[in-house]
């Protein structure tokens, strides 16, 4: 740190932090860095001429541009617009947080309301306001989650494998895209074969050129998209090639195609293609979800999307972009509520944006969790990527929160990815000419990501996409290649797919496909109105939410201790030879052992097992010219009075607790319970050097000296000993109490080794 | 619109497919029923059974109205309206509407009375000539490119 500028220490280490990279921008509304309510907004307004609207938000309608033009045409409720615009606005904002108010009346009178008065309306509420108005607004009762599956290579054996694994940890939707324009059949085909090894109803999505797209639809590979994207000011539609217009008339041909669809908009676009017009993040987002609802799709991804990290940077940054979601809840539409691109290097500042989602609940909580090692994401890192997976499995478990992932064993996970390589090999190999070596597969079987695999590289990969467009490939003859080479259950499923494209149920609002039943906002609305009401997890489900790697339970703790046990009992031997008197020794100090030692209990939680522990306690006050004595205590097994009794039976008065989870004390028989010489209460970290110092030490105050405390410098630099150690600790102390004798009194301890010491 | 408050009618219908699967036939005038996978491999059904058709997408706009959601009804609509246009045709359109494309509000008249004339897309018409009228006051009609 010798170049820094600082001259505090801290800041110098904060700048070693994952935060320092990130940027924080001056609120600034004129230059568009403003997340709601800029001076330059338009105040609410709607004025009804015989039947038509002649203002909104200030604009007469002369000057109208095209937004404002297609939501004044198709947008309102005029039978309800004027007592909608009436309502008082922190009395609307008061209403959507009411759990009395019914769902499907506020749903009614936003469709009476104005961009400005909607963003005026959610500018009342808090982030824990927002987050409950959420709960009550979201479309669909069952949240869900949506993956990106894709990677750096393209390459349709892993994509298939980790499609699998993504559809058993819970994903109901997956998003791929290319690195190569000319890979999308490939993508494609693998997500689709991949997820039917694992079930029937994952819709999929890979994102391309609209006309590229549509034609990978229409083969039947995909069954939704999200590509539609919207804009809050005209400048802005232009500038990504689209009217209102364009994208209304390309919703209806994604329905006339049978395909589930959802646009997309987000903060910071505009600030981000240089046309903000000054205004707030909060009011341009909502000219794009009452656009998306004129237009009539059925759902929004909306939250920031690429431009979360931008929006994040502006004070209010994560509240806008909660907001954003709740407005786009508010008019009814399936919200894919952002959380994929990463907004902050800072994994807290990760976690903590998270939270509110995970808490409401949305019809998907990420609009793209990457599912993948973060350099294999072609989208860009996630929120959360397959590195935190399991971090996001701990906050579902410890706030007991669905966001629609699981724990998936070992065993499953291999047998999955395993037949998933089999399976879109057997498609390839019957529709192309490539083949893969068993080497070659069992390198994406184990693998992370594509650094690891040995499978095809992306020249190889275009030769495929090549020969699949040129026979014209649709899922007719990837459903006969998987039948024809034994894959029965996969085929079945993807052509389970392609059947529910002729009912169109997966086209209402929110729609999701469990087990082969369309679960929508039609047959599972959230009527959430308070406790016990809404989406309530099952047991089966809280149990399956509760499963985590690493799990520990009293009987592993056992097996654990006895094993070790039975090893030690070639090394040692304790024997009681009657109850302990008081010693007169001025040179004696007791060694007070707790009723588990080296009876049930067999190490400490630092790993030492307990006959070195005592071992080096007695060579410790040996050295240091102390006469030790060891003692069983049978009353307690708190470490301060195993410390108290043995220092009162000693001569010298000075005397050591130990617990069989290695927690140590130097006491003096003349001190109050809790106030000891010293307490070594890390026991995790106390190697045996230690408990040789601590025995010296002990020595030293039984002579009457003032031993420094430091000589025993237990390495603790502030690690969370309690996250690594309490759950062992927990049942290992549970053990020792279980084998209290109260009122008992000490015995005196007959101990011999058996490798000379 | 009243119907909207009884949720029951909807029970009845949705998802049309597990509910009533015999309302919907395939592009081919197939029952659901037949789409299986030894129909498949026997070569008694093809890709083009797969797809949606007017009917049942008429069905999922009444389904939506039922639902409250009049919007999604007008796209459902719309789209039903498109099912049976090529997708070259259909992808000419969109090339159309996008900025600077059309030359002047008459490009898109001639668009939106060949999708009401060839094909009887009425409600797509309309929405083409709503954007012929804004373009022009917009100015959406220069050229990018």
């Amino acid at each position: 740190m010798a170049n820094s500028q600082n001259n505090w220490a801290r800041y110098d280490l904060w700048d070693e932090r994952h935060l320092s990279l990130d940027r924080f921008a001056v609120e600034d509304p004129e230059n568009g860095f403003c997340a709601s309510a800029s001076p330059y907004d338009p105040k609410p307004s709607l004025v009804i001429e015989h039947g038509r609207i002649i203002e909104m938000d200030g604009v007469p309608s002369s000057a109208f541009d095209m937004i404002d033009e297609f939501i004044a045409r198709h947008y309102f409720d005029l039978t309800i617009a004027e007592a909608a615009m009436a309502i008082d606005s922190r009395e609307f904002a008061r209403m959507l947080v009411d759990v009395a108010m019914p769902r499907e009346r506020l749903v009614k009178l936003s469709a009476g309301m104005t961009p400005a008065k909607l963003a005026e309306v959610l500018g009342h509420l808090s982030t824990l306001e927002l987050a409950f108005a959420n709960s009550k607004l979201r479309c669909r009762r069952q949240p869900s989650n949506q993956a990106h599956v894709t990677n750096a290579k393209d390459d349709p054996v892993q994509m298939a494998a980790d499609a699998a694994t993504a559809a058993l940890y819970g994903f109901d939707e997956i998003e791929t895209t290319v690195r190569v324009a000319r890979n999308g059949r490939t993508n494609a085909i693998a997500c689709a074969v991949g997820a039917a090894v694992v079930r029937d109803g994952v819709l999929i999505q890979c994102s391309l050129e609209e006309a590229e797209e549509l034609r990978i639809a229409l083969a039947g590979f995909t069954s939704y998209t999200e590509t539609l994207s919207v804009y809050g000011t005209e400048a802005s539609f232009i500038d990504g090639d689209d009217t209102p217009w364009s994208k209304a008339f390309l919703t209806a041909v994604y329905a006339a195609r049978g395909l589930k669809a959802r646009c997309t908009s987000g903060s910071s676009a505009e600030l981000l293609m240089g046309f903000h017009e000054g205004k707030s993040m909060l009011y341009l987002e909502a000219r794009c979800v009452c656009l998306q609802r004129a237009m009539g799709v059925q759902g929004t991804q909306n939250g920031g999307i690429d431009g979360a990290p931008l929006t994040s940077s502006v004070p209010r940054g994560g509240w806008e972009l909660l907001a954003e979601n709740v407005l786009a809840a508010l008019l009814d539409l399936e919200c894919a509520s952002g959380n994929d691109t990463r907004h902050s290097e800072s994994e807290i500042r990760v976690g903590a944006k998270i939270m509110p989602y995970l808490m409401s609940g949305t019809d998907f909580i990420c609009s793209g969790f990457g599912s993948i090692a973060k350099y294999d994401n072609s989208f860009n890192a996630s929120l959360f990527n397959a590195e935190e997976l399991e971090d996001f499995l701990a906050l579902q478990r410890e706030f007991q929160v669905e966001g629609g992932l699981q724990h998936v064993p070992e065993d499953q996970l291999m047998a999955a990815r395993a037949r998933a390589i089999d399976a879109i090999s057997a498609v390839l190999e019957t529709l192309t000419p490539s083949r893969l070596t068993e080497t070659q597969k069992k390198s994406v079987l184990y693998a992370h990501g594509s650094d690891e695999t040995a499978s095809f590289m992306p020249g190889e990969v275009a030769g495929i996409n090549a020969a699949l467009i040129e026979k014209n490939i649709s899922f007719v003859e990837v459903v006969q290649a998987l039948a024809a080479r034994g894959f029965t259950t996969e085929a079945t499923r993807l052509l389970s797919m392609a059947r529910q494209r002729v009912t169109g149920d997966y086209l209402q609002t929110a729609a999701i496909i469990r087990d082969g039943r369309v679960i929508s906002a039609v047959n599972d609305p959230n009527r959430y109105r308070g406790p016990g009401t809404g989406y309530v997890m099952t047991d089966e489900r809280r149990q399956a939410i509760n499963r985590m790697r690493r799990e520990v339970s009293k009987r592993d703790v056992l097996a654990g201790e006895g094993v070790t046990g039975q090893q030690d009992s070639r090394h040692w031997r304790i024997e009681s030879k009657g109850e302990a008197a008081p010693g007169d020794d001025p040179r004696e100090v007791v060694i007070g052992i707790s009723p588990g030692f080296g009876v049930r209990l067999h190490k400490t939680t630092g790993g030492v097992p307990l006959y070195k522990v005592l071992a080096a306690l007695l060579e410790g006050v040996r050295e240091r010219g102390g006469h030790p004595r060891v003692v069983r205590v049978r009353h307690t097994a708190d470490t301060s009075f195993l410390g108290l009794t043995a220092a009162r039976l000693a001569g010298s008065g000075v005397g050591i607790g130990i617990q069989g989870k290695g927690t140590t004390v130097i006491h003096r028989h003349d001190q109050a319970p809790h106030m000891n010489l010293e307490l070594f209460s890390q026991a995790p970290l106390i190697g045996e050097a230690d408990y040789r110092a601590i025995g010296g030490n002990a020595a030293q105050y039984a002579l009457g000296k003032s031993p420094s405390p430091t000589p025993v410098t237990i390495s603790y630099r502030g690690q969370a000993l309690g996250a690594r150690f309490h759950v062992q600790t927990a049942l290992l102390y549970a053990i020792e109490t279980s084998m209290i004798e109260a009122g008992q009194n000490p015995e005196v301890l007959e101990v011999e080794f058996y490798d000379g010491r | 619109m009243t119907d909207d408050e009884k949720p029951d009618n909807l029970d009845a219908i949705y998802p049309v497919g597990e509910k009533q699967p015999d309302r919907v036939r395939t592009r081919n005038g197939r029952p659901l029923s037949d789409l299986t996978l030894d129909n498949l491999l026997a070569g008694h059904i093809a890709a083009s059974d797969f797809g949606i058709t007017a009917e049942g997408l008429r069905l999922q706009a009444a389904i939506a109205e039922r639902a409250g959601r009049p919007n999604l009804a007008q796209n459902l609509r719309r789209g039903a309206e498109l099912v049976e246009i090529p997708d070259n045709v259909l992808l000419d359109v969109y090339e159309l509407l996008r900025p600077g494309r059309a030359q002047s509000a008459d490009d898109l008249h001639a668009a939106a009375n060949q999708l009401r004339d060839t094909y009887a897309a009425k409600e797509t018409a309309s929405l083409l000539e709503e954007a012929a009228l804004v373009y022009e006051r917009r100015g959406i009609f220069q050229r990018r490119f």
